[in-house]
């Protein structure tokens, strides 16, 4: 268990070690902030002062030592732009990310996994057809283009709901929410299911393949046979059964929706760490992008690590460690 | 649609309206449409994170709608001798914790934007020229400069007094979280939520008058589209920077109305006139040619007759700009009215090309940001549109700021967009045609290395003198001489736009500042 | 495998997917054909006029014949023209996205699965490190570092997906490895290289099929996504993504056009691109014979 969670960790770091390289040598290729935001009258000694204090006087590999030995520290420098710890403004936005993120995730869940169990019971049927056949047309949507149709239906030509940006927020449990009101909620609806679409036919495609392949198990058969009733051959068995692989993906999933979400707040202007990592590579605001790939990559870590638990609880014949490992 | 998707937003929007509440009437909520950064008046030079600071801090001098400087913390300026500036300030000032405003917070904060070492765009071009500070009592100042500099009051414009009691020893997060945030302005501080919006609370105490509204929300709305729609929705009461592609339809909206004017902004091109090889000048199947082209005035003057700024300014900016041959607009010290724009005139354009030895012109590549200016990106190509009916063969690259501005500044283009915001045509000079010398931060932005010892001599003539009127005619005998040269080829002046909902009212400003206290109700 | 025809016979009968096959056919031609099938050259300047700027669909230009039936863009460029060639961008950067991955991950696998061991793992935990990583944002750190330009973005996208077909090389590879065939082939003294491709090559290719036109669709999804956010390709030559993006500023005054139809046309061909893949999966994957 400690070794897995250890592998688990390791992996992390490579994937750090290597995505940071990335940025700190593009940034160093791209050119520097100080030629963005330094005042046009300012003098070359005052110029080189700047860069000098960003530290991006010094070659690319004294910048990411030091970035090493700051991260070491728990430091991860400050923004450039904002003279705010990169860390800080990250977490700032956090929320905003999850919570969209998270809705999209269980309207995924709410709509694909009924969806697809109906599609994998009666695959033949003209509503099985009807629903594969959406799930293909949901695979094939370009999200950013949705967004932009949603945007232009329902808060241009009918005005139903707000066009962009994230509702007022409530302090909850130290944490600012915004679905907590219905004026979050509305702005939230659109971003939301703007996201999940893609989650909907992945799950839908999901659970109608694992229906079927447990349907075709000689338990659920004799199930059948038995004359027990198809709603609780459902609940007991099937749901439970194609509840793994979908846990499984979930995990995974969850993590993608965090990075899709880049395109879902620039489109609807939604104030979250996508947004934030958008705006900080135009302004080459390097400690903010590195920062920004940290958090997403423990994130992804720690959530593929509770999937491995959660997997572990549902399938009794994985053991974690061990054999596993 | 299905009926059951047709209800359910509707359903939705009933629930929402039962509980959206009117906004109290003394309450205003404005659109700003980019990302203030910090709420440190000192630490990044930009124009949002100014423009929010204004609401929080007051200038020794402001800056009147027009762009004519007027009493702000000083009551009154002059020039005691060529080098010495003498600031009267205002008495009875109080900051917003209750302290009286004195000498020695202007002390302190014109020392302070050396200070804030981390900023990656500090104010210290703005505090540099000040040799030495001195107080003559409480309520005097005297400020001495190395050399005679007239600009000075004006470049005092953007260093925003704050008090030394709270901002001692305060870094930049202390003014974000409120605790240093203590100025004179007309709003105190109430929350500063990073990319989403400042609360600003009304200072009763004002100087200036009590302002009018008891709560200002500015809502940070970079994107174009949040905006317009936030406004539409009713969710803000006016927006700044309003979307080109939207204002014929806010302009025929009868809850909305529109205020415009003319903005300090100019969009010209810099073309390379150092180098006899530029990169980005060929002929027509990419071989270099002879000589670079651009450095024949006659090249210089056919480009700018090949465009059709008319055609420009109503298109591609949908009547959001005015053509102009000048580098700062009407009313500002360097503005030559006798200098109109260039018609459009192909035939004479053509004409100037074959004298000039390119009778089938040349192969030339337009460079552009395309996240800076209003447009910037469709300007580039309509303008590379244009002077391919001039015979010339053009591409077009537009890439955003972040590598934009690296790459000019390294002389890396032949033919490059820029835009300028000034109030003084000689400190624009200084910056964009100057002969470039880093030293004393002359030519900046001078991409091209135009050089002209006489432009020279008559900016710094300009710079040097503190009488108003003699400064105003050395400019514009130096805007003047610049232009005969065909030095840059000016397009036209932006005008800046703000739309609010009917029963507001806000006296639009040249640069571009959105000011809550300047909103008032009808 | 009854040959190519029977192949195709035993694909038809899906009515779905043989239109989709014939869509995207359709689609794939006009791509081709885009500098005869267009009634403009919309990346030749000297052929835009900006007083036709932003003519709705069915308008007649000011100075020439020419009538733009799907209206114009802020240049004045006929939105006809720019889809069609934008079409052939998005095909162009989609396929050599795909080709790109497919040989660097055919490669990869292919070795991964002949060397085993430490180099099998070595190389397979890189893979699931990139696959644990979502593309977009890998596509976007990398194009932030190496700016805009469709070879870049290729590059980018090759990144981003070359370890889709490694896992699949490999997983073939490895079932192949252990049949008798090439136990035997190997006992000839039959070269690496030569088992490598007279042998093991072939028996991945249904698989490797079926991943390389998921992955086209996905690939031009991700371009036009990239392009959206401003990282992708430049603005003169106008992928699907960037007319779609190039229109967002003009959805909420109402011109809809330079938006909506470049979208329409990229939901048409990753939609039929889908389908196919679809298809194939079911026809090349024996295990999923009936499904």
């Amino acid at each position: 268990m400690a070794w897995y969670a250890l592998a688990r960790l390791l992996q992390a770091l490579a994937v750090l070690a290597v995505m940071s390289l990335l940025v700190f040598a593009g940034v160093y290729a791209l050119g520097n902030p100080v030629d963005l935001l330094v005042d046009p009258n300012a003098g070359a000694a005052d110029y080189a002062r700047r860069v000098a204090a960003l530290g991006l006087d010094q070659p690319l590999w004294v910048q990411y030592a030091r970035f090493v030995v700051g991260l070491l520290h728990g430091d991860l420098g400050n923004s450039f732009v904002h003279g705010t710890p990169a860390l800080h403004l990250i977490f700032e936005r956090m929320p905003a990310t999850l919570e969209v993120s998270f809705a999209a995730l269980m309207m995924a869940l709410a709509s694909g996994v009924p969806l697809g169990l109906v599609a994998g019971f009666k695959p033949q049927s003209w509503i099985g057809r009807a629903i594969r056949a959406l799930s293909v047309l949901g695979f094939s949507l370009p999200t950013f283009w949705v967004g932009l149709m949603f945007i232009m239906l329902f808060a241009v030509e009918l005005g139903w709901l707000p066009a962009g940006g994230r509702g007022p927020t409530e302090h909850v449990l130290g944490i600012d929410l915004s679905i907590t009101t219905l004026e979050g909620w509305r702005h939230l609806l659109l971003p939301a299911v703007n996201l999940a679409l893609f989650k909907i036919s992945l799950l839908i495609r999901l659970t109608a393949a694992s229906t079927q392949e447990i349907l075709r198990q000689d338990y659920i058969r004799f199930a059948r046979a038995k004359g027990l009733h198809p709603v609780r051959i459902v609940g007991l068995h099937v749901l439970k059964n194609a509840l793994v692989p979908i846990v499984t993906v979930l995990g995974l999933e969850f993590g993608s929706l965090v990075a899709f979400a880049v395109v879902t707040e620039s489109v609807f202007a939604w104030p979250g760490m996508g947004k934030l990592l958008i705006d900080s590579i135009t302004l080459l605001d390097r400690p903010v992008v590195v920062a920004y790939l940290l958090v997403v990559v423990l994130l992804f870590v720690s959530i593929n690590f509770i999937v491995d638990l959660l997997y572990g609880l549902l399938d009794p014949r994985v053991r974690l460690g061990g054999a596993q490992a | 649609m299905p009926a059951f998707l047709r209800l359910l937003p509707a359903m939705l929007l009933a629930c929402a309206l039962s509980v959206a509440q009117a906004r109290d009437p003394g309450d205003l909520v404005i659109g700003f449409g980019a990302d203030v950064s910090s709420l440190d008046p000192h630490f990044l030079n930009a124009v949002p994170n100014v423009a929010a600071a204004a609401h929080l801090f007051d200038a020794l001098v402001h800056v009147d709608p027009d762009g004519k400087l007027v009493p702000g913390l000083a009551v009154s300026w002059q020039a005691v001798d060529a080098t010495t500036w003498e600031f009267k300030l205002r008495r009875g000032v109080k900051f917003h914790d209750g302290s009286d405003f004195t000498a020695e917070d202007v002390m302190f904060s014109l020392e302070r934007p050396a200070k804030v070492v981390n900023s990656p765009g500090p104010f210290t071009s703005y505090t540099r020229q000040i040799a030495s500070r001195q107080i003559v009592d409480p309520y005097t100042v005297r400020l001495k400069t190395p050399a005679p500099y007239g600009p000075l009051p004006l470049d005092l414009t953007t260093i925003y007094m704050v008090s030394k009691k709270a901002a001692a020893n305060a870094t930049t997060e202390d003014f974000n979280s409120g605790r240093a945030a203590v100025g004179t302005g007309p709003f105190k501080f109430g929350a500063f939520r990073r990319g989403e919006a400042i609360d600003l609370v009304r200072n009763d105490a004002y100087w200036g008058g009590k302002p009018a509204w008891q709560h200002v929300q500015l809502r940070l709305l970079t994107n174009d589209a949040a905006r317009t729609a936030a406004l539409l929705a009713g969710d803000v009461d006016a927006i700044e920077a309003v979307p080109t592609p939207d204002i014929a339809r806010f302009r025929a909206n009868p809850a909305l109305r529109l205020e415009q004017k003319v903005s300090w902004r100019t969009i010209f091109w810099q073309m390379d006139l150092s180098r006899d090889q530029s990169p980005f000048v060929t002929d027509k199947a990419g071989r270099p040619l002879a000589h670079n082209p651009l450095r024949d005035v006659r090249v210089r003057a056919a480009i700018s007759k090949a465009i059709n700024r008319q055609a420009l300014v109503e298109r591609t900016m949908e009547g959001l700009a005015i053509a102009t041959g000048n580098i700062v607009i009407p009313g500002i010290v360097g503005h030559v009215d006798a200098i109109k724009p260039d018609a459009y005139d192909l035939a004479g354009a053509k004409r100037l090309l074959a004298e000039a030895g390119y009778p089938d012109g040349f192969a030339l590549t337009l460079h552009g940001p395309n996240n800076r200016y209003v447009n910037d990106e469709q300007v580039v190509q309509t303008v590379a549109q244009m002077l391919t009916r001039a015979g010339l063969q053009t591409r077009v690259e537009t890439m955003p700021l972040s590598s934009y501005f690296g790459r000019a500044r390294a002389g890396e283009f032949s033919f490059a967009l820029l835009g300028w915001g000034s109030l003084a045509g000689d400190s624009a000079l200084r910056s964009l045609l100057a002969t470039p010398n880093p030293d004393i931060g002359w030519g900046g932005f001078n991409w091209g290395r135009y050089s002209n010892p006489e432009l020279d001599r008559l900016v710094r003539a300009a710079l040097g003198e503190t009488d108003a009127a003699a400064r105003a005619k050395l400019a514009g005998q130096a805007v003047e001489l610049a232009m005969r040269d065909h030095a840059l080829v000016p397009l036209y002046h932006q005008y800046a736009s703000w739309v609010m909902r009917k029963g507001l009212s806000y006296r639009a400003r040249v640069d571009e500042f959105t000011l809550a206290n300047a909103f008032h109700p009808q | 495998m009854k040959g190519a025809a029977g192949l195709l016979a035993r694909y038809a009968e899906d009515r779905v997917a043989a239109a989709a096959l014939a869509l995207f056919a359709l689609l794939a031609l006009a791509a081709l054909a885009a500098p005869w099938l267009a009634p403009q050259n919309p990346y030749d300047l000297a052929q835009l006029d900006i007083l036709d700027a932003r003519l709705p669909p069915g308008s007649a230009a000011g100075a020439t014949e020419l009538v733009y039936r799907l209206g114009t863009d802020a240049q004045g460029r006929d939105m006809l023209s720019a889809m069609l060639y934008g079409l052939r961008i998005s095909l162009a950067v989609g396929f050599a996205a795909t080709a790109g991955g497919l040989a660097l991950g055919l490669l990869v696998g292919l070795s991964s699965a002949l060397a085993g061991g430490r180099v099998d793992a070595l190389i397979m935990r890189a893979a699931d490190l990139q696959l644990a990583f979502p593309a977009i944002l890998l596509a976007l750190i990398l194009l932030a570092a190496l700016g805009p330009g469709p070879g870049k973005i290729v590059a980018a996208l090759v990144a981003a997906q070359w370890a889709y077909y490694a896992r699949a090389v490999r997983g073939v590879a490895l079932v192949e490895r252990e049949k008798d065939y090439i136990a035997a082939v190997r006992l000839l003294g039959l070269s690496g290289p030569r088992i490598l491709f007279r042998h093991l090559l072939p028996n991945c290719l249904p698989a490797l099929i079926v991943v390389a036109t998921l992955q086209v669709g996905a690939a031009i999804a991700l371009e036009a996504t990239l392009s959206f956010l401003g990282v992708g390709l430049p603005v003169t030559e106008p992928s699907l993504g960037l007319l779609i993006a190039n229109g967002f500023q003009y959805l909420l005054s109402g011109k809809y056009w330079i938006s909506v139809f470049p979208g329409l046309l990229l939901l048409g061909l990753i939609l039929a691109i889908n389908l196919v893949a679809e298809r194939l999966r079911v026809l090349l994957n024996p295990r999923l014979q009936g499904v």
